[in-house]
């Protein structure tokens, strides 16, 4: 009998291709995606090196960042976009790289598209010159964010030269309540680990909570491993993994799906493998969660109270007068209640098709209040069609809420989609850094998109289960 | 390929900013990355903080001015994996960073561009900080061979992980030279794993 070994060990080991001086590993990169925003200087170096793609078919592009979301009609309004599209796509054309433009109705955010599309596959390696390509290990596979001249390595290479990281399982046990969503799950770890825990660590989530997540859910959950500073983060594959992947595009059919598969499953991390770190957490105790402050490990249960700078650590009190000054939010008072003025529902993080169901569940329960703004953005073209399938347009229209074509967005606001002045966002994104969505005061609260949903209606901050409670 | 430039210190003024956590998005906002190249970022290194700062801020100090190592607190450069970070602060004139910890993949972007980030602990970076802001003229050095940073307060010990450290000594900090010299083992092991053909 081999050893136990954990799916990172498994994964890392069969794509080494040797071993570099100081420790580090050149690892060969299954699967290649690529974007508008992080890939030009890339392609720019290989032609000055002159260097072919080395694996153009492991190598698929989309365009997300820089999209408008009232309309994708050519030539889009903003030149600087247009221009950044036209360079993808005389890349795309060059170099014989498949390209899932608005035409081809498959366009999305990168994170979005992969997974629809079959090419995350459990047990493989995926780079892309995002940090949030995190998200891909919601299937068992190791999954980097890179910069752009390791996008140049990838094209050049399908290599990439990392030190191995460390492996923390993080179990989540106990059933969620009702309102409590996957966001929520990893917002409550990023707040128990903090922003840099995970610095030099994979991280593996497991216990019973994640078991029962749809693969939506685990893509969420993923998603965010960067934002607690770990670069990348999984969940063991299972029979829903597999069930997922069943008939997707790249994916095989008949008898090599079976063959596939059982290689999927046996890529999960074998009992009794070694960790470098374990946390628990107790699933049923966490709650609707949001952003305070400019981090999104300033975070807190709905029906908490915001943190007063004398009540964390010595070293953290700068962080949180710094974060009070620029939400305008006293430490103290309660995050529930307060105003916003704009809701986003969609990103990489929660813009597919469950999130919108879940947040037309809540939209069916009112109007949009006044004074708010909002941007319902479905993930992807595939989600924007099933959405539009099920009639979800038409309850977000009948409420008020403002249906979109699919791109980035106001996630991080490349596109014309932006805050205004030191406008309050309720957001169903990733990052609440300052001037994230836009404005240089812009102020973003994140949260789950059924917490968004509620707050659009109520227009400020409130509990997504006494709305959810009414409803029922 | 040009003979590989080997990184062994970095030396020069040193400009000192404090806080912790410091984002990519704020070190360049997202709305300049709307561009093909890198070049034109340095101008907008910190261009929201500054503004905001209205002129206080540790970039627009004339005491710092022609500073090329920039001394930073937890976690710098977390947040999204743009290189366009690095670029920036590259083309604003900084060659090494030092701080309490770093962010990992803006410190492997970093390493990419030849940028050393060295850590010192606490007591360290407040020694170095201090210093550094008493008299800003004086000469900072970065030594990666001995991975230490020397200002006018002393030799402080600092940590660079082992790769990197080889990587910028050895010149291979450009990793590309150094991956495309694996050949024939590449394609070895593209044959071997069980990807579904795709074509």
């Amino acid at each position: 009998m081999s050893e136990p070994r954990s799916l990172f060990d498994k994964v890392w080991e069969a794509h080494r291709v040797r071993d570099l001086p100081g420790g580090q590993t050149q690892l060969f990169i299954g699967t290649h995606l690529v974007h508008e925003v992080t890939s030009p200087q890339a392609f720019a170096m290989l032609r000055e090196r002159e260097l072919p793609v080395r694996f153009a078919e492991r190598t698929f592009a989309t365009v997300d960042h820089i999209i408008p979301t009232d309309s994708h009609v050519r030539p889009f309004g903003d030149p600087l976009a247009e221009a950044m599209l036209r360079e993808l796509e005389s890349n795309c054309r060059d170099h014989d790289i498949a390209f899932f433009d608005p035409a081809s109705g498959h366009q999305g955010v990168v994170h979005v598209v992969g997974p629809e599309l079959g090419l995350t596959i459990p047990g493989s390696t995926i780079a892309c010159g995002d940090s949030h390509t995190s998200t891909h290990g919601a299937f068992g596979a190791i999954a980097f964010g890179i910069g752009t001249s390791q996008v140049r390595d990838v094209l050049a290479t399908q290599c990439l030269a990392l030190s191995r990281l460390r492996v923390r399982r993080i179990e989540v046990n106990g059933a969620l309540g009702p309102g409590v969503y996957a966001k929520d799950v990893i917002l409550a770890i990023i707040r128990e680990l903090g922003v840099k825990g995970g610095v030099g660590y994979a991280y593996e989530y497991a216990g019973s909570a994640v078991d029962a997540m749809s693969m939506e859910e685990r893509m969420t959950l993923c998603n965010m491993s960067i934002e607690g500073g770990a670069r990348c983060g999984y969940v063991n594959p299972d029979e829903k993994t597999a069930e997922y992947l069943r008939g997707r595009r790249y994916v095989p059919e008949g008898s090599a799906f079976d063959e596939a598969a059982a290689g999927w499953l046996a890529m999960a991390s074998d009992p009794g493998a070694p960790y470098d770190d374990v946390v628990r957490l107790d699933g049923a105790a966490i709650a609707p969660s949001v952003t305070w402050g400019i981090n999104p490990g300033q975070n807190l249960g709905v029906n908490e109270r915001i943190p007063k700078p004398a009540e964390v650590p010595e070293d953290e009190q700068a962080g949180v007068d710094e974060a009070l000054d620029y939400m305008g939010l006293a430490g103290g008072e309660p995050i529930a209640g307060t105003p916003v003025d704009v809701a986003f529902i969609g990103s990489c993080t929660n813009g597919r098709i469950s999130d919108l169901r879940e947040a037309a569940k809540v939209a069916r329960t009112g109007k949009v209040h006044e004074r708010v703004r909002t941007l319902v953005v479905p993930g992807s073209q595939d989600v924007q069609r099933q959405a539009e399938a099920e009639g979800l347009d038409e309850v977000f229209r009948a409420a008020g809420f403002d249906w979109r074509e699919p791109g980035c967005s106001m996630c991080l606001a490349m596109n014309p989609d932006k805050l205004v002045g030191r406008e309050v966002c309720a957001s169903s994104s990733n990052r609440n850094f300052k001037g994230r969505q836009g404005s240089p005061a812009g102020r973003t609260l994140l949260m789950s998109p059924a917490m968004v949903a509620a707050a659009a209606i109520a227009g400020r901050v409130v509990d997504v289960r006494d709305v959810l409670d009414e409803g029922a | 390929m040009s003979e590989p430039t080997r990184i062994e210190r970095v030396a020069g003024r040193g400009c000192v900013l404090r806080g912790d956590d410091i984002d990519t998005d704020r070190i360049i906002p997202a709305r300049f990355m709307k561009v093909v190249t890198f070049d034109g970022l340095g101008e907008h290194a910190f261009e929201d903080d500054r503004k905001a700062a209205k002129g206080d801020h540790p970039l627009d100090d004339d005491r710092f001015d022609g500073a090329s190592i920039l001394i930073v607190g937890r976690n710098f450069g977390c947040g999204s994996s743009r290189e366009h970070a690095p670029q920036a602060l590259l083309r604003a004139g900084f060659r090494g960073f030092v701080g309490e910890s770093f962010a990992e993949i803006f410190a492997g972007n970093c390493t990419s561009l030849g940028l050393p980030c060295i850590t010192l602990d606490h007591a360290g970076l407040e020694k170095l900080s201090e210093s550094v802001d008493l008299a800003p003229d004086q000469e900072v050095v970065i030594d990666v061979r001995e991975r230490s940073v020397t200002c006018r307060a002393g030799v402080l010990p600092g940590r660079i992980p082992d790769g990197t450290a080889e990587q910028l000594l050895g010149g291979q900090w450009d990793a590309l030279g150094m991956l495309l010299s694996a050949g024939a083992e590449i394609d070895a092991t593209a044959e071997r794993l069980p990807y579904p053909a795709r074509g």
